[in-house]
């Protein structure tokens, strides 16, 4: 088994506008089971950053435990870190995220870390409105601890060992959705054409982004009977395809009249769902949660951008804090001495 | 596009740049993983067996597989792929033993006319099928070229008696100082075949050229005069020395002249320095040995004061080039140059000439001066009992060109003597197989080192310009050739794809440090080129395209610098890549010429 990864790159590598190549958004070798839906993601998020031309050093990263938690260390060497407890990214992130509120939190979760042991957490991050991207890698069972049903798993969903599931799998995208999540998406780890441009469009949200990523466990769940295998998503996704276009670029692709339909950001950047999706509303949160419970009932897989607030508030904003980060607040601005104290009070008197 | 024919050998023989690239075919990363496992004599036979003259290469080879390296694409400098080739012949054991026998005589004779090394190939492939072999040449030894001309500094001239040694040693009957005068009475002598290996032994020379004649005593023509002083007819040369010309020949008169007693030597050359036709690595040991290389100046004049040459005169020119390519040298206007000298030397080029064959035999020629030869397979002349290779054939090239010629020419000659079609050429041997030595492991280095390439060391310089004969380059040590055979990325284990077995799982296009792979829409091959994630934009790089896979689409690697780390192959669930090591082998006429395993 190599672990490391040659040093050699491709010499022709395209560049960002910072002058960076994809290779300077790599992290070390994945020690995740070949095959691994997770590794496409994590290649999905190197992408996402390399062509949205974020600064590495401008980016945390953040997750819980898992398979998918220990995705971080697999891109991204150059950004922050934080691998925390299980269960508990969601209050990490959200103290990061008010300390220093200019970096680009990515939070990486998996189904169980997220729907099981830290449920809780996740709820008050959406309804927090934190400004990130959230992605759970989702394979309906606990890769890590040898592949446990997890709450995600399909109802009817044969596990590796032939016990078949009895309850309800949680649908995270829903209960996103239902929480009042701002950003909600859903792909397949197998999907960059869409999922690399539904992360640049999480990252360039403000406000909290969810995408529920159906990312097959190879080792654990990838057999007849399962639902989240590779052969049963692919058998059964209903993919709207979707570009983005960050603000200042110039749109380039060529789109038929009446074909498409375009979703534009807080900041001027741009989303063109494609095709068969020109007529849905993504401003629309009960459209959203009718138009997956549709596709559930035809036994479909809906991915792509589900929902989207453009206009929402994040937990910086609704706390009405400093532009400034707080972590940059030096002495005398936190305590801008007696003088200002005293014309506090007398505007009080 | 098409899905790839990777059942074509040469395919996968193409990947393998080095050997593609070596005229003959040597399967250099092979040699290369012994010298890293330490089996420097397995290393040194599987060279013989593909070129016959290891330790003569390994210092003297033009290497046209270095500048096409993959290591040179993906980081500054190609492997050291022909100083390693020397390494193996220096630190081997004695290989006597192992090395083939004539065969019992099987009642045909061959004539040789030449003892270089195109003559010598054909002469160890044929031996042991039972030819008898007769071998003709006007100098006392074997060897051709390889001894008259590249001077003993490069080449000492024990190297060259060993590997000759065990060519004549396979029962060669020699005629040495016998210079063949007539083909036509060669044909006479019952051969049942004739090699001609004669080289292309005429200097030119600039006859026209004012006091070209009345100087004639300090001027000489670089090919003979390198011969002279490797037979030891010339021991000394005058103070002041320019050397006429820019390829290889006027660098080794240069350095040799420098060992003779010239102290001013200088290199004056019509054609821009980067022009030159002497491969970087001999004008850079020029250089380092004092001598100065004056381009865009052409010969005018040989000027002489009191009927002896002190120097000459140069026109200064500028190289003008075209839109078709070509290059006019126009001169700048400017006085000519005047540079003193004693002596000069003509190392201008060089022909071929057959002054030996006659008209009557059939054998004919183009306007060249070159044979006619039915292709550069057969190697079969006009005449079908003769045949042509090495630098007679197609005029001066180098020592490897004249191996493959050899090879080939023993095909024909064996195929010839059996009474069997020249043109239905026996295949290469070729074999496939994975390297898989449990999940995750295989049999060779697969992550390539960061190690840089390293330059062969020298002797002092004051030391080397005393003795002609001393060797310049030491040789890479153990511990360094370790490391720089550790460089190679080892071309030869390809990474084979089986369409059915992939669940386009993305892993190995994920992890593809130099990525290589894309699942991508099929489209027409220029299409595809451009649409992969870095566009393969060089067509002497072959792409791999699969069979279309489930999702409709089909898997594109560009071959040009895959690392052949193994990485995709290690990170496939399915096992739908396996790194299988390739191995191309020349036909020979000799098939199992040695046995390594
Ligand atoms: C100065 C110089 C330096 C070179 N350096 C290199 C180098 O570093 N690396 C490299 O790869 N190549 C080098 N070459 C080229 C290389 O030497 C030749 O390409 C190669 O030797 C050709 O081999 P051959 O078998 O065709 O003939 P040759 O080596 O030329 O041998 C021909 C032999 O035939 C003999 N002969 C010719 N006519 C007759 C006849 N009628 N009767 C009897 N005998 C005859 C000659 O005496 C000679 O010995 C160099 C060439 C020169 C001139
Ligand atoms: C507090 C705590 N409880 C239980 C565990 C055991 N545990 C480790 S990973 C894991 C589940 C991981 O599942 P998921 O988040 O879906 O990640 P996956 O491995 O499937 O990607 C559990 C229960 C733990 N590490 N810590
Ligand atoms: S156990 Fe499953 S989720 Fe974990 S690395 Fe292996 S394939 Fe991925
Ligand atoms: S890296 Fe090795 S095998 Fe590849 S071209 Fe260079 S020498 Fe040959
Ligand atoms: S061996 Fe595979 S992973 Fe390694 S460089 Fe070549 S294609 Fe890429
Ligand atoms: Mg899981």
């Amino acid at each position: 088994m190599s672990y490391v990864k040659p040093k050699f790159r491709h010499p022709k590598l395209p560049t960002n506008s910072l002058g960076y190549s994809v290779a300077d958004y790599d992290g070390a070798i994945s020690t995740l089971c070949a095959g691994c839906g997770h590794d496409s993601i994590s290649a999905a998020i190197r992408n996402a950053c390399f062509k949205s031309a974020i600064p590495p050093h401008r980016i945390a990263k953040l997750s819980g435990i898992g398979c998918s938690s220990k995705m971080p260390t697999y891109f991204l060497g150059r950004s922050h870190g934080f691998n925390s407890v299980h269960g508990r990214m969601p209050s990490v992130a959200t103290g990061a995220s008010l300390a220093n509120r200019e970096l680009t939190y990515i939070g990486v979760s998996g189904d169980g870390d997220t729907a099981s042991i830290g449920m809780g957490q996740f709820v008050h991050l959406i309804r927090r409105n934190v400004n990130m991207t959230y992605i759970v890698a989702n394979n309906g069972c606990y890769g890590l601890t040898k592949g446990q049903d997890s709450a995600t798993a399909d109802l009817g969903s044969v596990a590796k060992g032939g016990a078949v599931n009895p309850f309800d799998g949680i649908d995270l995208a829903s209960l996103a959705l239902l929480q009042g999540a701002s950003f909600v998406a859903r792909s397949f780890s197998g999907d960059k054409e869409q999922l690399e441009p539904l992360i640049r469009a999480a990252m360039a949200h403000k406000g909290f982004a969810f995408i529920d990523v159906v990312s097959p466990c190879v080792t654990f769940n990838n057999h007849a009977g399962s639902t989240k295998s590779y052969a049963e998503t692919r058998a059964h996704v209903d993919a709207m395809q979707l570009d983005f276009i960050p603000m200042r670029e110039e749109i380039r692709t060529q789109y038929e009249a009446g074909t498409s339909q375009t979703v534009t950001l807080h900041d001027g950047s741009v989303i063109h769902l494609q095709k068969a999706s020109s007529d849905y509303a993504t401003d629309d949160r009960a459209a959203a949660m009718q138009a997956i419970q549709k596709a559930e009932a035809e036994d479909k897989i809906l991915t792509g951008l589900l929902h989207l607030d453009p206009n929402s508030q994040d937990l910086n904003q609704l706390l009405n804090l400093a532009n400034k980060p707080l972590n940059e607040l030096d002495k005398d601005e936190l305590c801008p001495g007696s003088r200002v104290l005293d014309s506090i009070n007398q505007g009080l008197r | 596009m098409k899905p790839t024919n990777v059942t074509d050998p040469e395919y996968f023989h193409k990947v393998v740049d080095c050997q593609f690239a070596c005229p003959a075919h040597t399967p250099v990363p092979a040699y290369i993983r012994l010298i890293s496992q330490q089996r420097y004599t397995d290393a040194y036979l599987v060279n013989w067996e593909s070129n016959v003259f290891p330790g003569v290469l390994g210092r003297t080879c033009d290497r046209p597989c270095e500048p096409v390296c993959r290591r040179g694409r993906v980081e500054e400098e190609p492997v050291a792929i022909c100083r390693l080739k020397r390494v193996a012949a220096d630190f081997k054991e004695d290989v006597s033993s192992r090395l083939p026998r004539a065969g019992k005589p099987n009642g045909k004779k061959i004539a040789l006319i030449g003892g270089g090394p195109a003559s010598l190939t054909v002469a160890r492939d044929l031996a042991p099928l039972g030819y008898e072999l007769h071998l003709y040449d006007a100098n006392a030894k074997a060897g051709g070229f390889m001894r008259s001309e590249i001077p003993s500094f490069r080449l000492p001239e024990s190297v060259l008696d060993e590997e000759v040694g065990y060519v004549m040693d396979m029962g060669i009957t020699a005629h040495f100082n016998t210079y063949v005068d007539s083909m036509a009475d060669i044909l006479t002598n019952g051969y049942d075949a004739v090699f001609v290996g004669s080289g292309a032994p005429r200097g030119r020379d600039l006859p026209k050229l004012p006091g070209r004649k009345k100087a004639d005593k300090n001027i000489h023509i670089g090919l003979d005069w390198l011969a002279n002083v490797a037979f030891e007819h010339t021991k000394k040369i005058g103070k002041k020395v320019i050397v006429l010309g820019g390829g290889n020949t006027a660098m080794d008169c240069c350095r040799t002249s420098r060992r003779l007693g010239g102290e001013d030597v200088k290199v004056i050359v019509r054609s821009p320095f980067e022009d030159m036709k002497a491969s970087p690595w001999e004008k850079e040991d020029a250089i380092h040995e004092g001598i100065p290389i004056i381009d865009n100046h052409v010969p005018k004049e040989f000027v002489l004061k009191k009927g002896k040459l002190v120097g000459m005169t140069f026109e200064k020119v500028e190289p003008k080039y075209h839109e078709d390519g070509r290059r006019e040298l126009v001169p700048t206007g400017e006085e000519p140059a005047f540079f003193e000298c004693d002596d000069v030397l003509i190392a201008i080029g060089q022909e071929n000439a057959f002054p030996w064959i006659e008209k009557e035999t059939g054998i004919r020629f183009t306007s060249w001066g070159t044979p006619i030869i039915n292709d550069d397979e057969t190697f079969q002349s006009t005449r079908k009992d003769v045949f042509f290779g090495g630098d007679a054939a197609f005029g001066p090239a180098n020592i490897i060109t004249a191996v493959a010629h050899g090879h080939k020419a023993a095909v024909s000659i064996d195929l010839y003597c059996r009474g069997k079609d020249l043109e239905k050429r026996p295949a290469p041997n070729v074999t496939l197989i994975s390297q898989k030595m449990g999940i995750h492991e295989w049999s060779y280095d697969s992550i390539p080192v960061n190690d840089k390439r390293e330059a062969v060391p020298l002797v002092e310089l004051g030391e080397a310009l005393k003795d002609r004969d001393l060797e310049v380059e030491l040789g890479f040590d153990l511990e360094t050739a370790f490391v720089q055979a550790e460089r190679c990325l080892n071309c030869d284990a390809q990474t084979v794809f089986t369409a059915d077995s992939c669940i386009e799982c993305d892993a190995c296009a994920d992890i593809c440090p130099t990525s290589c792979i894309n699942f991508i829409q099929n489209a027409p091959e220029e299409e595809l080129r451009a649409n992969l994630m870095v566009p393969a934009d060089d067509p002497e790089q072959d792409i791999y395209v699969s069979q279309t896979l489930n999702t409709g689409k089909v898997l594109v690697k560009d071959e040009d610098v895959c690392l052949h780390c193994g990485l995709c192959a290690e990170r496939c669930p399915t096992a739908a890549w396996d790194m299988k090591l390739f191995t191309y082998n020349v036909a020979k006429a000799t098939p199992d010429l040695m046995e390594v395993s």
